[in-house]
């Protein structure tokens, strides 16, 4: 369905490209308070307590905790490819930069509408970093 | 970003890939942020930690034949011989710690593997420009030392001591040193627990930002400082922070918001420092272990508790550590600090620090410690956060009261 498709512009930090279901989450995310073995987010009073972020596009405001722990974490995941397949952010700090370098995510900030408003969980996201593009298909279901 | 022909050369990989890999990521944080340009560095801390993310990056730069250009000092691992003698480690995380600590080594790091590098082993001066991750190290040397750093990850800090520079934005523009939030202290600081407490709080309050704080008139000793640092960068995200009158780049609150109204006004009470200390609390009672040096004990903290310990005898159900700096521990060793605190039945271990898998045999024992960091990280099952003092005290009775 074209007509629900959107096509937003975002400002490419690590390139590459990823598509998958969309994870929304309001609050900041520390990769080492998941499950390596599962990707499942283990912090119990996180909005996203048990759910799994492998391969979503995950949107969230910006990276939390120390750099040691942070990266870390999504170094973990990737290694058994079970981290996001793309990465949105709002605010974007060194350390998650570095993160994402490191586990070769591709991560986009400035989206040029609000991501908190145009994505939902559920959503079907494409980030294409190199092109500067996020297409958002909404979910009907 | 634009590159000068050198940098060029170095991100085109004419200078070996370790050099490639390490600008490629500074080039990668300076279009995120939109700096103009790279800006030459004196010294790097790389906040090395033992763990696979580490060892992947520095093996990386490592194996491209990669050197640090400036003085680049380490943060804690462990020292795997000492922990083995000891406590089983799984094989694979001891293999790991080796690895990281031999490819430190190859890129000529200053094998320091302490997290205090600032005050002996790599110290900065007053205006250098440079790049020291790890939690303490980045508010002291933003405000104690008055030299600029950006809240760097362990990596970023690495590839600025092998590149030599770093991006230029953040904290090495001086309109970003700007304070924030106004922290009106009513409080009475008795000590360097205190602090550690001010920093948990203030932290928790404004998660990122530059606090000014008023209110405090007595000077706050280097401890002091380090405890604030620590805490206030760990359940928060506190690059820099003032004390007009005591901090070196601004001398009056005017001056710390470079003219402009705080963002938020905050008030610190003695009550809101006894809810901080309640609240860091998971156990009490009985304990196994006492654990200090979080961030590692200076010389004189190791006085302190070689002269609380004097003559005492910590319980038989009790193991003590205190964590430092090959640096601070054979002047300790010198000066008869060890000895007492060996008679009394504790250890003083360097290298290594309380967030490192050679701990886990006391994964599910209940400890105590000075450092609410040590509770955070969660390493353990349960533990009790108190200063030095009642940590001697409750060491030397294997219960806390």
């Amino acid at each position: 369905m074209k007509g629900d498709e959107a096509r937003l512009k975002c400002h490419k930090i690590v390139g590459g490209c990823g598509e998958g279901e969309a994870l929304v989450s309001h609050e900041p995310i520390c990769f080492y308070l998941t499950d390596p073995k599962t990707g499942i987010v283990r912090e119990k009073t996180h909005e996203l307590a048990g759910k799994n972020l492998a391969n979503k596009v995950l949107v969230f405001p910006s990276g939390k905790a120390s750099s040691v722990v942070q990266i870390d974490g999504l170094f973990k995941l990737k290694s058994r490819n079970l981290a996001p397949i793309a990465m949105i952010v709002k605010d974007v700090e060194t350390v998650l930069i570095v993160s994402a370098v490191l586990a070769k995510v591709p991560l986009v900030d400035r989206l040029e509408e609000d991501p908190f408003e145009a994505i939902h969980t559920g959503d079907r996201v494409r980030v294409d970093a190199e092109k500067g593009l996020v297409t958002v298909r909404k979910n009907i279901s | 970003m634009n590159l000068t022909r050198k940098e060029e050369k170095m991100l085109s990989g004419e200078r070996g890939q370790g050099t490639q890999t390490a600008m490629e990521l500074l080039v990668a944080i300076g279009d995120a942020f939109d700096a103009e340009k790279m800006i030459p560095i004196n010294r790097a801390h790389a906040a090395s930690s033992g763990q696979e993310g580490d060892l992947y990056f520095v093996e990386l730069l490592a194996k491209g034949g990669a050197k640090c250009l400036v003085p680049t000092s380490t943060n804690p691992v462990y020292d795997i011989e000492f922990f083995h003698r000891m406590f089983e480690i799984p094989s694979d995380e001891a293999e790991v710690a080796r690895r990281v600590m031999e490819a430190y080594k190859k890129v000529g790091a200053i094998l320091s593997w302490s997290c205090l590098p600032y005050l002996t082993e790599n110290i900065p001066l007053f205006g250098e420009t440079v790049a020291f991750s790890e939690s303490s190290a980045t508010p002291y040397v933003n405000s104690v030392i008055g030299a600029a750093t950006n809240r760097e990850a362990a990596q970023s800090a690495l590839a600025a001591g092998v590149v030599g520079k770093t991006p230029r934005y953040g904290l090495h523009i001086r309109e970003n040193r700007k304070g924030t939030v106004l922290i009106r202290v009513e409080a009475a600081l008795r000590g360097s627990f205190d602090y550690t407490l001010l920093g948990q709080f203030v932290g928790e309050q404004i998660g990122y930002g530059i606090p000014v704080l008023t209110g405090i008139t007595k000077r706050p000793n280097t401890e002091e400082l380090i405890n604030f640092c620590a805490m206030s960068n760990t359940s928060g995200a506190v690059s820099m922070f003032y004390i007009p009158g005591f901090t070196v780049e601004a001398q009056t609150v005017q001056e710390a918001f470079q003219g402009d109204v705080p963002e938020d006004e905050i008030t610190v009470t003695d009550a809101d420092l006894k809810r901080t200390w309640e609240g860091m609390q998971t156990a009490s009672g009985k304990i196994d272990f006492v654990m200090l040096g979080c961030p590692h004990y200076t010389l004189k903290q190791m006085a302190e508790a070689a002269r609380l310990l004097m003559g005492k005898k910590i319980h038989g159900g009790v193991s003590f550590w205190i964590c430092t700096s090959a640096t601070t521990k054979a002047l300790a060793v010198r000066m008869g600090y060890v000895d007492t605190i060996e008679k009394a039945g504790g250890s003083v271990v360097v290298d290594t620090c309380i967030d490192e898998p050679c701990w886990t045999v006391y994964r599910d024992k209940v400890g105590m410690t000075d450092s609410p960091k040590c509770a955070y990280y969660r390493r353990f099952k349960d533990v009790v956060v108190a200063g030095l003092e009642n940590c001697v005290e409750a060491a030397v009775k294997g219960k806390y009261e």
